[in-house]
């Protein structure tokens, strides 16, 4: 597929140079821990679980990781604290590694549902969604289903020009899930491939708006009963720990089967991404490195890994 | 989640701390070690954490555990007095220049912070102050930014300056500043874009702005719901630009806004609002304990404490070792039970005081409804028609009597009854459980409930 073929293509570096604040602070951390150490002892644990803890990785899925990584120092008899190394990447690795058909929803007609707290990136989200997908072949249309925030709209709108696509959008207070509707009925009469629906930003604690979410997804269920479902959850990468129970909540109300991991472009290290898909095995699909509009990403679990802790990894490069 | 659990963790480690006079250096670290996990979960900085744990035991080992709460209650209460002190204690307000001089406030932030609806509140809040304030859009990258800004402008009645996106911050800062002192306003806001801090551009900009126009105050807006990052973000911050005060964004989410402290503890600079919803009225000033509280999730008990401290200060001493010894003997009588009855209102009656026992919250059936409040208003007004000697000597209780006691007290006899065998169940159930009066450590559970 043509978005694939352009995904391989400068990925690396660009998640890399996106990542690299990211990682230089991770990794430099990590490596004079793993360097540092000449042997594995309690002192070595709890190094690296303060690291861990540091980078937003949440003290919970701290332990299981750190337990992990004990069970298997003991199995496979490692002695050097430099081989931990490897033991913990392949941990992380297997914890946030994607299902099969994460991205199956390219191949079929889908709605997407963008949700997420205030300020997290939904809006310049669907922006970049829209302008990859398009860009990709597909005929995406964007509905403005956040009706509250002042000139979300326009907002919105502004990235549909920019990307080229349609969008759906009404007065400022209306019902969302009328806009919904709309652009509902609107997919199905031009046999749109992607519709992006971006809701406003809601605190998962407010229950009318979660309500009101549900509402937004009954209408999409009653309308469009062909199309493939998708709701995402939004997270900012400088999020702590409250951002797993943003997604807990969000996924009780809506569902999710996707996560987007907006700016980590920033100091922040992200580790927030490695708790949400511990506890609430919800994969990360994409991953905003920069305001560009190409800086939306694929998330690749070995490749953000890899980058998060390889400093001289030069093959793709 | 970690919400809840805290006090239940905590009250576990009572369990075991229970009926000490003094903190030893276990107690501390086994209360603490639950307090660390709280903080971490709360996303309080790690390196903020542990030196915040050092000072706490520094302080807590060896202290005298007050009359009436426990020590791991103890340890809790200096944690929470700690925290204030880091947080700093008053509550900081915004400062203008003096006269007619026009004050200028810089809003900067990450984006999605919170910028532009922080600048709308604070400026509802101005007009109150009678202040008259000039919002200025100096956001000119995120699409539709400056309407946003016009519209929140719109809806706290507050005149909004912009130029468009094709002129530089600095020198919309430049031409709103001579707007604002040709129409005489007080007040100007700057809404900057939202930023990296490790932008240098970026951050050269607010610079640019500072340099140009004489920015009174600089204020970061911090999202509450920020993890470990915080505090990279506000050193940054606050190295490049300088920062007078913060103001922490979405503090209505069930966050606990951890990031408060690591930005107070890393920069210093006080935080002045909390700003919690989306209508442009919803700033408040930040009052350093409360958040202290909510950061340790553990509010009620903090409130227990205070009452229990409060309630000690009106006892007398005396009166309470004496009442102990009669209680041991299983001697309880009616003037014992107002006197409890009075106590117990004292801590803001019975539902309260339950629901502020750790692990009790929620699962108490609701004790202050009208109904029970009534039931205790008449078993004290059965006891209070009852004479000095009916009072001290419960024995002396006969028909007659009773009948008497059921028409001072307006009721039917039946409810004195009811009572009368109540009282002597729970006279019976003190002889057998000494023990129990250690709920609330030592003196305090003599309620016969």
């Amino acid at each position: 597929m043509a978005e694939e073929k352009k995904e391989k293509t400068g990925f690396f570096a660009r998640l890399k140079s996106g990542l690299s604040k990211t990682r230089n602070g991770f990794v430099n951390g990590m490596d004079s821990i793993f360097k540092g150490f000449k042997s594995i002892d309690e002192e070595f644990y709890e190094e690296l679980e303060e690291m861990l803890i540091m980078g937003d990785v949440g003290v919970n899925t701290t332990n299981v990781l750190i337990e992990k990584l004990r069970e298997s120092v003991k199995k496979n008899h490692v002695h050097e604290p430099s081989e931990c190394r490897e033991l913990l990447i392949e941990s992380i690795k297997e914890i946030m590694s994607p299902p099969e058909d994460a991205y199956s929803f390219t191949d079929e007609k889908t709605v997407i549902m963008v949700v997420g707290v205030n300020g997290v990136g939904k809006t310049t989200t669907v922006g970049k969604l829209a302008s990859r997908m398009k860009e990709s072949g597909k005929k995406v249309l964007v509905a403005a289903a956040d009706t509250f925030r002042a000139a979300a709209n326009e907002q919105l709108t502004r990235w549909a020009e920019k990307a080229g696509v349609d969008i759906v959008s009404s007065k400022e207070g209306t019902d969302p899930a009328s806009v919904v509707y709309d652009a509902v009925t609107a997919a199905k009469a031009r046999n749109v491939d992607v519709l992006l629906c971006d809701t406003a930003g809601r605190l998962h604690n407010k229950k009318n708006l979660m309500d009101e979410l549900a509402k937004m997804n009954r209408i999409v269920d009653r309308e469009y009963p062909g199309a493939k479902r998708e709701t995402w959850v939004v997270l900012d990468a400088t999020t702590g720990q409250n951002a797993v129970h943003q997604a807990r909540e969000f996924n009780e109300a809506a569902h999710l089967n996707g996560i987007v991991l907006t700016k980590m472009d920033g100091t922040a290290k992200g580790g927030i991404a490695i708790a949400i898909s511990s506890e609430l095995n919800i994969p990360v699909k994409y991953i905003g490195v920069g305001e560009g509009i190409d800086d939306l990403q694929r998330f690749d679990c070995d490749e953000f890994v890899t980058a998060l802790f390889d400093v001289s990894d030069s093959k793709e490069d | 989640m970690a919400f809840e659990s805290l006090t239940e963790k905590l009250q576990n480690v009572f369990k075991s701390l229970r009926g000490k006079g003094r903190l030893s250096e276990e107690d501390v670290k086994a209360a603490l070690k639950d307090v660390k996990m709280a903080l971490l979960e709360a996303d309080v900085n790690f390196k903020v954490v542990k030196q915040f744990i050092n000072s706490v035991t520094e302080r807590a080992v060896g202290q005298d555990v007050l009359d009436g709460i426990n020590p791991g209650q103890m340890v809790i209460k200096i944690v929470n007095e700690e925290m204030t002190a880091l947080m700093g204690d008053e509550v900081t307000e915004l400062s203008f220049r003096p006269g007619k001089e026009l004050t200028i406030f810089m809003l900067c932030g990450l984006q999605g912070a919170g910028k532009t609806t922080a600048a709308a509140k604070i400026a509802s809040r101005l007009k109150l102050k009678s202040k008259k304030t000039l919002l200025v859009a100096c956001d000119i990258y995120r699409p539709a930014a400056i309407e946003q800004l016009k519209r929140n402008g719109e809806k706290v009645e507050t005149e909004v300056f912009s130029m468009g996106t094709d002129v530089k911050p600095s020198v919309i800062a430049r031409n709103a500043v001579d707007y604002a002192v040709k129409n005489n306003f007080n007040v100007v806001i700057l809404d900057t874009a939202g930023r990296l801090h490790i932008d240098e551009d970026m951050m050269d900009e607010l610079v640019d702005i500072k340099n140009t126009v004489d920015v009174h105050e600089t204020l970061l807006v911090v999202d509450a719901m920020t993890g470990q990052d915080a505090v990279n973000v506000a050193s940054e911050f606050n190295e490049k630009i300088g920062l007078d005060g913060v103001i922490l964004s979405k503090a209505d989410g069930d966050t606990r806004g951890g990031a408060a402290l690591s930005v107070k503890a890393v920069t210093g600079k006080p935080i002045l609002f909390v700003s919690n919803g989306e209508k442009l009225d919803q700033i408040e000033p930040f009052y350093p304990d409360r958040m202290a509280n909510r950061i340790l999730g553990m509010g009620d008990v903090l409130s227990l404490i205070e009452k229990a401290e409060q309630a000690a200060l009106d006892r007398d001493e005396e009166k309470d070792k004496k009442m102990v010894s009669r209680l041991k003997k299983g001697k309880f009588d009616f003037n014992d039970y107002l006197e409890s009855l009075s106590a117990m209102r004292k801590m803001g009656g019975l539902s309260s005081i339950m629901s502020m026992m750790p692990g009790m919250g929620g699962k108490m059936p609701d004790l202050d409804t009208d109904e029970s409040a009534l039931k205790l208003k008449r078993t004290e007004a059965i006891v209070l028609s009852m004479t000095p000697e009916e009072r001290e000597n419960p024995k002396l209780m006969n028909p007659r009597r009773k009948f008497r006691i059921a028409k001072g007290a307006g009721l039917d006899i039946a409810e004195v009854n009811r009572f009368i065998k109540q009282f002597e169940q729970s006279q019976k159930m003190m002889k057998q459980l000494p023990s129990m009066m250690g709920k609330f450590g030592g003196k305090r559970g003599k309620f016969p409930f």
